[in-house]
């Protein structure tokens, strides 16, 4: 394997960060939303959202992935592969993150509400000035748990085929003949990715078993 | 919107597609119990009096959980003929779920056993309790109580994992569904079909697991 060819692998990083990254941005506003919606005290809200959630959780990521890039075709949509990957992971990150933080939203303490309320604070204030804010610290090591199965998922996007890190690896490696190598090499870059953000995340969660003692 | 759904091809796979329901099974079910060979043998090791062996299950947990399961079949699946195992896709499958699972169920499966206490054996033996009494009732039961919850919930990721085993296409769900795709070109409805028998396999797994859980764990604990 040459210096080419380690190049494309690099090019195909580039586009794993990239689709990881948009994921989970899309994945994490509207998870947001799903997350207000699914605490909102609003029964048929929350039993939309409810499902939702369970749909996603329930079926596979591939499932996911081929049933949105087919089923964006079928509506007349012409999207790049590119797009409609995005969307997928998009739809999925916005279920997993809508469920943390629906947990973590419920994990604030009652009494903040109630405070909130008697000052007569509305809504939106309550919160994003009161609740939001603690539920968020609450919820940090789940959601970069989260980010971690997401950058790793983002890999199925290779049998949709999405040229990203383990597709440019399939190329390479019928190209070379030597797939150990170059899935030792794909599976390194990905250790080197998740591998930070894990311990981040598990350093979090410490931190947090230590100060609620 | 001038494209009308045609499940004719679907209703037509209809028995292949649930026969290889049953593959997806096999694959989930060898690879659960592999993956808690590896997850108690891992255990073992991790608390083991050798360094080296300390370390070994450390990195083994850390580089399983940080890469995709994708690279990790296509790697075992290179590997092995090269380490003069020859497998079929299948098989082969199966060790890779198996090694993936496996990981996570060393982490849970330690996390169970710190979480009794010394003390509690101690009390345990100081009641008269005989040694395997004392490993069955204060040991065992509650750990398993523990663990059970969160260890289900990864068998249940795992099934769902299955479906990536069709990029080696070993016998389950997703790759029989690909055939019938690659010749119909019926690609919606039958993904559509197929990921609604995901749902359904998943959700009766959850209420079969809860239902054991209530069965023989819903003691109070206090």
């Amino acid at each position: 394997m040459g210096e080419a060819e380690f190049l494309f692998l690099l090019t195909g990083l580039k586009w794993t960060v990239l689709l990881s990254l948009v994921g989970f941005i899309g994945g994490g506003v509207f998870g947001l939303a799903v997350a207000l919606l699914r605490t909102s005290g609003i029964a048929p809200l929350e039993r939309g959202t409810a499902s939702y959630i369970a749909l996603f959780q329930g079926t596979p990521l591939l499932m996911q992935l081929f049933v949105v890039y087919y089923g964006l075709a079928l509506i007349g949509l012409k999207l790049d592969a590119w797009v409609a990957v995005a969307i997928g992971f998009t739809l999925h990150a916005s279920a997993y993150l809508g469920e943390i933080w629906r947990g973590s939203i419920e994990a604030v303490p009652k009494g903040q509400t109630e405070a909130a309320k008697a000052l007569s604070l509305h809504y939106l204030s309550r919160m994003k000035d009161v609740i939001l804010p603690q539920a968020i610290r609450i919820s940090l090591p789940a959601t970069v748990g989260f980010l971690v199965q997401l950058i790793k998922g983002t890999s199925l996007a290779a049998i949709v085929g999405f040229t990203e890190l383990t597709r440019a690896g399939n190329i390479i490696s019928n190209q070379t003949f030597k797939p150990l190598l170059v899935f030792g090499i794909v599976g390194i870059l990905y250790f080197l990715i998740c591998w930070p953000l894990s311990l981040y995340g598990a350093h979090l969660e410490r931190r947090m078993a230590t100060a609620s003692r | 919107m001038n494209y009308k759904l045609d499940f004719t091809p679907v209703i037509e796979g209809m028995p292949q597609l649930l026969l290889a329901c049953l593959g997806t099974f096999g694959l989930a079910l060898g690879g659960m119990a592999l993956a808690i060979v590896i997850g108690i043998g891992g255990v073992i090791l991790r608390d083991s009096r050798v360094a080296a062996l300390r370390w070994l299950v450390k990195g083994f947990v850390e580089l399983v959980r940080n890469t995709p399961f994708l690279v990790q079949i296509f790697f075992i699946y290179f590997a092995l003929p090269l380490a003069g195992v020859r497998l079929d896709p299948t098989p082969t499958a199966i060790i890779a779920l198996g090694i993936n699972g496996g990981a996570y169920a060393i982490e849970i499966i330690r996390g169970g056993v710190q979480s009794i206490g010394k003390g509690q054996i101690e009390a345990g033996l100081a009641l008269g309790l005989h040694k395997a009494q004392v490993f069955r009732l204060i040991v065992l039961k509650p750990a398993l109580r523990a663990i059970f919850p969160s260890l289900t919930s990864q068998f249940v990721l795992l099934t769902l994992t299955t479906s990536v085993c069709s990029a080696i296409s070993a016998y389950e769900l997703t790759s029989v569904a690909q055939r019938i795709e690659s010749d119909s070109f019926r690609s919606f409805e039958v993904y559509g079909t197929i990921t609604l028998f995901y749902l359904i396999i998943s959700w009766v797994m959850m209420r079969f697991f809860a239902a054991i859980s209530q069965r023989y764990f819903s003691y109070p604990v206090k």
